[in-house]
């Protein structure tokens, strides 16, 4: 299969604009659903009570933000390998995303840890993985707009989100390998979920939804940044244009 | 000519990429290693048995509050509770304000210090909670139907 011909903007829109209802609407429907059962009919935790809730919010977020951060390392790859355009446009659209999804999952896992644990934060392996992947995203952003030339500032910023993949697994095993305060895994465990069905079912619901919702922003986010990139060039033509009369 | 040199070029990028994320992701595994004592969060009580944890310094330390072991002191706030890991206990003095999830059987990490005689007086204590999550209603029946599990001490990883 040729991927190369997904990495041609044209072809980008004609695809993004054929995903786009669907990933809308699904993602409406997943997080309408999601959030009702969450909210209303999902049953209190035996020993949390009714503070379960929060990980509905919670848990699909954290993993929205190690999902997007994965995206964010291959596009990386892809700028500094194979030197897509598009991978360039998409690491510069989808960063902010994911910063957004880790905030969320930093301030509700606050939220919740003040009445769980008895503290807003503590200095544990696996807050401060995830706070290190919050400030990864802010630097990634910086540094990509820190070169007068789009690109130089592409490949800076890719070798950025290369560098921070490292810390991928780190969250993700931080639980295993030191003791935290935060809990092992419940639902990617090795041997099964340890969440009731009543809660598990949920808490799937919302995933997909956070993960189309991330779609329909990447698309969104891609397609203006395509736009912002051509009206510069036409500026930029019309510029030397004028020059040259 | 020119599209084998371009395909050379975008081999060796990827292979300086491989290279370059397995050097780091090696000097990542070997920092993290080396300060792998200071990146526990807390101590257990078979550290502490094992002369593994500080004596007089601030620490933290977590394992479950022994079954039968709370004790209120009448008109104060003191309570005396001992944290086990199933293997040793320390017990602990706390003075003050005890988080909604606390009771005996429950995951628990204090912070203070250890004195000589073996007692650790917390300055600070936070409940820890296990990864099960399931109705009261299923947790009732798992306890009645003998099917309970008990909780697993933090830590008592290996």
């Amino acid at each position: 299969m040729n991927w190369h011909r997904f990495a041609s903007p044209s072809n980008f829109k004609r695809l993004s604009a054929r995903i786009f209802p669907w990933a809308a609407g699904g993602a409406a429907l997943c997080l309408g659903y999601g959030l009702y059962q969450a909210l209303f009919v999902s049953p209190p935790d035996y020993q949390q009570g009714q503070s379960v809730r929060i990980m509905y919010i919670h848990v699909p977020a954290a993993w929205m933000a190690m999902f997007v951060y994965a995206n964010l390392a291959f596009a990386g790859a892809a700028t500094l390998v194979w030197r897509h355009p598009l991978a360039e446009v998409a690491g510069r659209a989808i960063a902010p995303v994911g910063a957004a999804f880790t905030f969320l999952c930093l301030a509700t896992g606050s939220l919740w840890g003040k009445p769980m644990w008895g503290t807003w934060w503590e200095w544990d392996a696996r807050l401060t993985s995830v706070l290190i992947l919050f400030f990864v995203y802010l630097a990634y952003m910086a540094l990509n707009n820190a070169f007068d030339d789009a690109t130089r500032g592409a490949r800076a910023s890719a070798v950025l989100a290369l560098v921070g993949a490292v810390n991928l697994p780190i969250i993700k095993f931080s639980v295993d390998w030191w003791n935290t305060l935060h809990q092992p895994a419940s639902v990617m465990r090795l041997d099964g979920p340890a969440i009731h069905p009543s809660m598990l079912w949920p808490l799937l619901a919302m995933a997909v939804g956070y993960t189309l919702l991330f779609v329909v922003l990447a698309l969104v986010r891609i397609q203006a940044e395509l736009i912002e990139r051509r009206l510069g060039a036409l500026v930029q033509a019309r510029l030397s244009a004028g020059h040259a009369q | 000519m020119k599209l084998p040199k371009a395909r050379a070029a975008k081999r060796k990028r990827m292979a300086v990429l491989l290279l370059a994320m397995i050097g780091l992701g090696t000097a990542a595994a070997l920092t993290l290693t080396a300060f792998d004592d200071h990146l526990v969060f807390f101590r257990t009580p078979t550290d502490v048995a094992t002369h593994k944890a500080p004596l007089d310094r601030q620490m933290r330390i977590g394992g479950l509050v022994e079954e039968g072991s709370l004790e209120r002191v009448a008109g104060s706030t003191e309570v005396r509770f001992r944290v086990t890991d199933l293997e040793h206990a320390v017990p602990v003095v706390y003075r003050g304000v005890l988080p909604d999830l606390f009771r005996e059987g429950q995951g628990v990490v204090a912070n203070g210090k250890l004195a000589s005689n073996g007692v650790f007086t917390a300055s600070e204590v936070l409940a820890r909670h296990d990864e099960n999550y399931m109705p009261p209603e299923v947790a009732e029946a798992l306890k009645r139907s003998g099917r309970w599990q008990h909780t697993e001490p933090p830590g008592a990883k290996n």
